[in-house]
């Protein structure tokens, strides 16, 4: 009897059965990523490239590096994602009228789940984290963010969340309830097993990462701009970076709270969600969307600022209407957070209360409107240079005006009555963040890789890219706008109904040629290391570029400038290059600055730990593991050794490298 | 040179997209208020357009003019121009002030607890014609309708006059779904302990599709039922058609119904349980269970109390006063909607 107990208080809930081994695609994506795994970990140690990682990048508070770690989780988790997205397109090409496809409900609604939750939690929002991490302080002139061990611990617990719900794909299950986990499906009655609960700790601990980098990000911008640079002179991407970041620091703590009484109904039996005893779902349903709805303009305004800059360096002009631009953000960030009910306009809320957010919810494509106005007067008499990330930019402003008048279309309450939950919203979401997010994104790494890694991304394989993305993006969307009119509902296992099917199918063939575009992405990173010579950049300003991360070189040296620029203008640097900018040569003083630690990546490996623990009920390793976790909290308080100074030598010397760089180049 | 391949191919998948949407059954549909809906899409999708293809063209135009090697007119510190900049301010907003009269007149007009006024474009509701009451329980993973009127219940199909408004009552067992004929009308969840309502007409004889639109688990795929619009005559002989099934719906079968099965068949009620849908609605489907109308009751009377005083205070004769308080709060709250 004790015995047992002891197997309880060790294993909780876990046995060999939660191992899925007789799904036999489980077992064949575990041997995959198993031999995969062992193939990097092996590559790893024979290049004894272990202490490197170790010390140059996870304990590395360095906003740089950071910022490309989480880009590399992003792109990682970009491609679980997608896999989970062919799946799905693939099952619901076969399976029409008899055909039951390939993917039984349990399995087929993990995976959609899963796919929402990858995509927006650990692809959208690394992806734009590492780019305002990398590119913010260097724009507004910091050497760092103002607290750079919290970046790393960020960093670390998001990779946490990440890591727990890819567990979930090979130890227990993931949840089926959709990526919001709607109550009651996600209660404990209906969802008795681990996947809600894996839900719920992935994105717990992600959350405190991004609310954290939210917070850190928000202080830089605020706090450590250079000298001269007013908010009104900030550049626009840096804006919209602090815009996201005051909506992040707004809107997560609601997604805490509310997946914490999820939990507290879950685990202790409270009745916040339940539909007996006082429960009321519909107060999820409210706070999940009044984080939910902040989330995509979150996840939209940094792909904005990318735009902005890309639109005015390659038009090689300044960006028109500065001021509009920047008001048009704020007016976005403060609208976001009144128009959280058109999620669910079908609730019975009444017309009063439904105009209401319909109205609010139109009221947005004004600004937006006029930043798409603004993006094009720029081009208009300008002298377009059609690199890569030019493309992505006229890629993004064609495809995201569809999506934002499909946008708009589901605003109007008695049209979204029918347009609810069918595959036309599901297009029209896909419509803006691929079209608006992700293209953003692409387009960004395209332009700052130069200055993260000193050399150009090699543009064939990056126009390759670009079309069959977004070629693919329309051939994969397109079908379900017609699906949805056609009444298709969303979430569907199989389809009784055979004229759906060509539809699937085109959409299928669509999902192929993103799958092209990916491929090419990663191409390209491969083809543009082996010819790096080549593409070399030693000029630190490749694309001829207006603001101040331009006047560093490429990569950055780790302390970013040696001088605190003084900013006189918008373009700060394009101003200082029409001014005749010398560059300081001597007088260099010792910089300070914070040291790396291995605090953040423990704190986050003990939380991983912790979130295992609490999903499956393992009460011993709770407690283990939640004092850990104190103990190296408190411990790190004691660490006094923090920082250090990078002698004026040694400045010197890295500055007069490039001065020679520049020299040989001119 | 791509760019040109890529342009020539957007409107061929512009226009079989549009052309194919046209018989889609959002597009056609056979009930008054989706058609109502429809038009307004079209009307919406019309007003946007006025931004939406310039916007596209000005990009092409401006991409294609003011590349590097044209040599067109090059200004690179322009960047203002206040008229321009109330263009570009004013032109959406414009559009969005008729949008949004527009959403603020259908939305009150198209909401669906709205009883009808009209049976189609032309006709109003005639005098004396009462709609036709069907209450709506979503069930893991199944429909069940009642027909109180005619006391009889159906799971899995749902037959309507043509041209007789009917009004849905919604509630759900448990998880949250969506009831939704999109031939019919707009869809509206159905929640546990709540009822919603949903007003419409089917105005063409037909059988048409009804489903969940929201994902409620496992069997949530086949959720599906069959609509059928029938006349006065064809109508009353399917009553009879579901009055001649042997089953009756009591309180034992329901709770068999009620645990979760998918893919279930179409099944006839010839009678029903009068009280079974105020039960499942108000959660009291037990003997001893409190009904969620009656609690809410007490709550109001325990508010009143509050306010005016506790009545055991008062001299004798006032229990009989709470007593008729009792009474007339229950009632109120009958009458009323539980969530409106």
């Amino acid at each position: 009897m004790s015995e047992l107990d002891l197997t309880k208080l060790i294993f909780g809930r876990l046995t060999l059965e939660s191992i899925p081994y007789h799904e036999p695609i489980l077992i064949i994506t575990f041997a995959m990523v198993a031999v995969g795994g062992l193939a990097l970990l092996g590559f790893i140690t024979y290049k004894k490239a272990w202490g490197y990682l170790w010390h140059e990048w996870f304990t590395s508070i360095d906003h740089k590096k950071i910022g490309i770690m989480y880009i590399v989780l992003a792109i990682i988790m970009l491609l679980r994602g997608f896999a989970d997205a062919i799946m799905m397109r693939i099952q619901q090409a076969w399976a029409v009228g008899d055909a039951a496809g390939y993917l039984p409900p349990d399995h087929y609604d993990q995976i959609f789940t899963a796919h929402g939750v990858i995509m927006i939690f650990f692809v959208a929002m690394p992806m734009i984290t590492g780019i305002m991490n990398y590119v913010v302080p260097l724009q507004i002139g910091a050497r760092d963010v103002a607290f750079p061990f919290l970046n790393n611990f960020s960093f670390w617990m998001t990779t946490s969340g990440a890591v727990l719900v890819m567990m979930s794909l090979f130890v227990g299950e993931f949840a089926k309830t959709g990526w919001l986990a709607y109550p009651p499906v996600s209660g404990i009655i209906k969802s008795p097993g681990v996947g809600v609960d894996y839900y719920i700790w992935a994105l717990q601990i992600a959350g405190v990462g991004t609310l954290l980098s939210g917070v850190n990000l928000l202080v830089t911008i605020v706090k450590m701009r250079a000298p001269g640079m007013s908010l009104m002179r900030m550049p626009v991407f840096s804006w919209t970076a602090l815009c996201t970041n005051v909506l992040i620091v707004a809107a997560f703590p609601v997604l805490t709270a509310v997946l914490a009484m999820l939990a507290l109904d879950r685990y202790l039996g409270t009745a916040f969600f339940t539909s007996d005893l006082g429960g009321n779902v519909m107060m999820y349903i409210n706070l999940i969307w009044i984080w939910g709805h902040p989330e995509v303009y979150i996840l939209i305004l940094p792909a904005f600022g990318v735009f902005s800059e890309i639109v005015s360096t390659f038009s090689r002009k300044r960006l028109f209407g500065y001021a509009s631009m920047v008001y048009a953000t704020v007016v976005i960030t403060v609208l976001s957070y009144m128009v959280w009910l058109h999620h669910f306009f079908t609730m019975g809320s009444g017309p009063t209360v439904n105009s209401f957010f319909g109205i609010t919810t139109m009221i947005i494509s004004i600004p937006t409107g006029a930043k798409v106005f603004n993006w094009l007067f720029t081009m208009y008499r300008g002298r377009i240079e059609m690199e890569v990330p030019m493309l992505w930019t006229l890629g993004f402003i064609i495809t995201f005006v569809i999506g934002g008048m499909t946008g708009v279309l589901l605003a109007v309450p008695p049209a979204d009555f029918v347009l609810h939950n069918s595959l036309f919203l599901v297009a029209h979401f896909h419509n803006v963040i691929i079209g608006g997010v992700l293209f953003g994104m692409f387009a960004g790494i395209t332009y700052w890789y130069p200055k993260a890694f000193g050399y150009k991304l090699d543009p064939f394989w990056g126009k390759m890219s670009f079309w069959f993305w977004t070629i693919g993006f329309y051939f994969a969307f397109m079908p379900l706008y017609v699906l949805g009119l056609m009444g298709v509902t969303r979430r569907m296992n199989h389809f009784d109904d055979p004229s759906v099917q060509i539809w699937f199918i085109i959409a299928a063939f669509g999902a192929f040629l993103i799958a092209i575009g990916i491929a090419s992405f990663l191409i390209q990173l491969v083809v543009s290391y082996r010819r790096r010579d080549e593409l070399r950049d030693e000029t630190g300003d490749p694309w001829h570029g207006r603001t101040l991360e331009w006047s560093t070189s490429s990569p950055p040296p780790y302390y970013n400038f040696a001088f605190t620029p003084r900013v006189h203008d918008m373009d700060a640097w394009w101003q200082m290059k029409e001014h005749g900018y010398k560059r300081p040569e001597e007088g260099f003083l010792p910089i300070h600055m914070p040291k790396n630690t291995g605090a953040g990546i423990i704190l986050a490996g003990i939380a991983t730990v912790l979130g295992f623990a609490l999903i499956w009920h393992m009460w011993l390793l709770v407690g283990v593991s939640f004092l850990a976790l104190l103990a190296v909290t408190i411990g790190h308080t004691f660490n006094y050794d923090r920082d250090y100074h990078i002698p004026a030598d040694e400045v010197a010397e890295t500055e007069a490298n490039r001065t020679r760089m520049l020299a040989n180049h001119v | 040179m791509q760019l040109l391949k890529f342009l020539r191919i957007t409107p061929v998948l512009i226009a079989v997209a549009l052309l194919s949407g046209c018989d889609t059954v959002l597009m056609s549909p056979s009930g008054d208020i989706a058609s109502q809906q429809r038009d307004l899409i079209l009307w919406a999708t019309f007003l946007m357009l006025l931004v939406i293809v310039p916007v596209i063209i000005l990009t092409l135009v401006f991409a294609f003019r003011y590349r590097a090697g044209n040599n067109a007119t090059y200004k690179p510190d322009w960047d203002h121009s206040t008229v321009l900049e109330l263009v570009i301010w004013g032109a959406p907003l414009m559009i969005i002030i008729a949008l949004g009269a527009m959403t603020w007149v259908s939305t009150h007009k198209l909401d669906p607890y709205r009883p009808l006024e009209r049976i189609d474009a032309n006709r109003p509701v005639p005098e004396g014609v009462e709609p036709l009451v069907i209450e709506v329980v979503s069930l893991d993973w199944k429909w069940l309708f009642f027909y109180p009127e005619q006391n009889v219940a159906v799971v899995n199909e749902l037959a309507a006059p043509v041209d007789r408004p009917i009004r849905f009552k919604i509630t759900s067992e448990g998880a949250m779904n969506s009831f939704f004929i999109p031939a019919l009308a707009g869809q509206i969840y159905s929640m546990a302990g709540m009822e919603t309502k949903l007003h419409a007409v089917i105005n063409e004889p037909g059988v048409y599709d009804g489903f969940s639109a929201n994902y409620s688990g496992a069997g949530f795929s086949d959720m599906r039922f069959k609509f059928h619009g029938l006349s006065e005559a064809d109508f009353d002989a399917w009553i009879s058609k579901v009055k001649a099934s042997p089953n009756a719906l009591t309180r034992d079968v329901y709770r068999e119904l009620e645990q979760p099965s998918q893919a279930n068949p179409v099944t006839y009620y010839a009678s029903a349980d009068e009280t079974l849908y105020h039960d499942i609605l108000n959660r009291c489907l037990e003997p001893g269970d409190v009904c969620m109308d009656e609690m809410m009751a007490f709550t109001e009377l325990g508010l009143t109390m509050c306010i005016a005083g506790d009545p055991r205070d008062r001299e004798a004769g006032s229990e009989k006063e709470v007593r008729e308080l009792l009474d007339l709060t229950m009632a109120g709250d009958n009458a009323r909607s539980l969530n409106r």
